[in-house]
């Protein structure tokens, strides 16, 4: 008699259980699921226009969007354009050209890189991707190599 | 008729019972009694800020495009706007100060020990949801400053592995720091972390009551390892009084910083900018930037990033289940000590490292 009893009110305590599980369950999953930001397809950019280059002189670079990211354009000592991904490889910190040292640099954490890009100092675990660098009459033009 | 509302109150609210169980209540009185008063310093900052928070509540507005002209709103054109500001900003740091403190002089008191362990354990977390605080809060002026502090400080999260990327899209809600990371850190600064935050103060007040302060054991082997034979002061009136008088002193200082150094807003944050020179977080971040800096970019294989968080993540760890990794003699207790000054003396340097370094 006496383990009837408790049979019976462990399969209750099963039940309350369940029960519990089922509505915390049911609770938790979609209060989760609504956390988690859905992911929104972005137009990937290929191209940008990244101003006059006679506007940008030699030692000297320009932050410019391209797509939701900043991008990069310098003018090296030599005359060359050149242009990357301004998004530090480090922490994600926006660069820019310091032309005293002539070198790309991260404020944040001291990163810098040299100008092909590559991190040569401080911080920063890779080189700045590069993007291809084209003049259309006196409008830069960057793209994103395939 | 006093006495007839107080009657009628006695007879609903169990308000006798409370003041009566106040009277008994004594604390220890002994050359270390000064640091019990830090807990109650942190709570009343704590008090402030959900007062100071309220008020900027009225006129702040949480997107990209407003929030920072509604900050700016607040500190030009509403009378005293400025005010309420800079206390709010001013109070945040010194309730992460007064939270340090705490914390040390627990750790050096020892008052972690049994039966206190989650009274401590509680309080590590409340220390952890400060700084949560005090980063979700950080964005919300969208000004220059916080925005690269914010990037950088959801990015060091990337490095985890498997779970990094899917860390980082949760905190910003979405791939980069925009106006959604900015909504959603917005939410949790006033809305799920004061929850959580209140519901913790509860408990760790709870505890507090219940195991009363804690006898540093050196005051207790002076009294024989009696700890009743300790000195004790009445907390009505003597103890509430020193608690409100040491809280008189905390507003004088809050307000003096507030008005003399009003918190500036800076310049409006531009995803498009580059990150401007000297820029540097919070003082209490300084000394964990500031290690980032010397972090090679790969530590025997690993992402040095990660090794660095994944090392400060174990301390704080380690720190929140300190009573549960110690025995109870004299030697463990010497080497918290020990340790204990070590981890303040590395922030220390780190610190001034970060203060003194220049731009190169």
């Amino acid at each position: 008699m006496a383990s009837d009893v408790s049979g019976r009110r462990n399969i209750l305590n099963w039940l309350l259980g369940i029960w519990g599980g089922g509505v915390f369950g049911s609770v938790l999953y979609p209060v989760a699921r609504y956390l988690v930001p859905p992911e929104i397809a972005e137009a990937t950019t290929r191209t940008v226009s990244a101003g006059s280059a006679a506007a940008l002189p030699p030692n000297s670079g320009r932050v410019v969007p391209f797509g939701s990211q900043p991008a990069i354009v310098i003018r090296t000592p030599g005359g060359e354009l050149r242009a990357f991904s301004a998004t530090c490889t480090h922490l994600d910190c926006t660069v820019q050209y310091r032309a005293d040292l002539q070198r790309i640099w991260c404020a944040c954490h001291n990163g810098q890189y040299d100008l092909t890009g590559r991190n040569v100092e401080g911080p920063p675990p890779r080189p700045l991707e590069a993007y291809d660098v084209n003049v259309r009459d006196d409008e830069i033009v960057i793209a994103r190599r395939s | 008729m006093n006495g007839a509302v107080r009657e009628w109150l006695d007879e609903r609210v169990p308000l006798a019972d409370l003041v009566g169980a106040l009277r008994h209540k004594t604390v220890p009185h002994h050359r270390y009694s000064v640091w019990y008063y830090f807990g109650g310093v942190t709570l009343f900052l704590f008090g402030i800020q959900v007062g100071t928070g309220a008020l900027l509540l009225l006129y702040y507005r949480p997107s990209a495009a407003e929030a920072y002209e509604s900050v700016q709103f607040v500190v030009t054109r509403v009378p005293f706007g400025w005010l309420v500001r800079s206390i709010h900003a001013w109070s945040a740091n010194l309730m992460v100060a007064g939270a340090f403190a705490h914390l040390f002089s627990v750790l050096f008191l020892h008052a972690y020990r049994r039966p206190r362990e989650l009274t401590w354990v509680s309080g590590m977390l409340l220390l952890l949801l400060t700084l949560a605080f005090g980063f979700t809060g950080y964005l919300l002026p969208w000004n220059e400053v916080s925005f690269f502090a914010t990037r950088v400080g959801t990015d060091i999260v990337a490095t985890a592995p498997l779970v990094g990327d899917f860390l980082v899209r949760f905190m910003r809600g979405g791939a980069d720091v925009t106006g959604a990371t900015l909504t959603r850190l917005f939410g949790f600064h006033v809305a799920i972390l004061p929850a959580i935050a209140t519901a913790l103060v509860a408990f760790h007040l709870l505890l507090v009551q219940r195991h009363g302060m804690s006898v540093p054991p050196s005051v207790e082997q002076r009294a024989n390892g009696d700890p009743s034979a300790v000195r004790q002061m009445p907390f009505l009136p003597h103890f509430l009084l020193r608690d409100l008088f040491a809280w008189t002193a905390v507003l004088v200082v809050l307000a003096g910083l507030s008005t003399f150094y009003p918190w500036e807003l800076g310049t409006k944050a531009d995803p498009f900018a580059p990150a401007p020179a000297g820029i540097r977080p919070e003082w209490y971040f300084l000394w964990a930037f500031q290690t980032l800096k010397y972090v090679p970019p790969s530590v025997v294989g690993l992402n040095g990033e990660f090794v660095a968080a994944a090392a400060m993540g174990a301390g704080a760890l380690g720190a929140v289940l300190l009573p549960f990794l110690l025995r109870g003699t004299p030697r463990a207790r010497r080497a918290v000590v020990w340790v204990g000054l070590g981890v303040l003396g590395f922030m220390a340097v780190m610190t001034s490292l970060a203060l003194t370094e220049g731009a190169p």
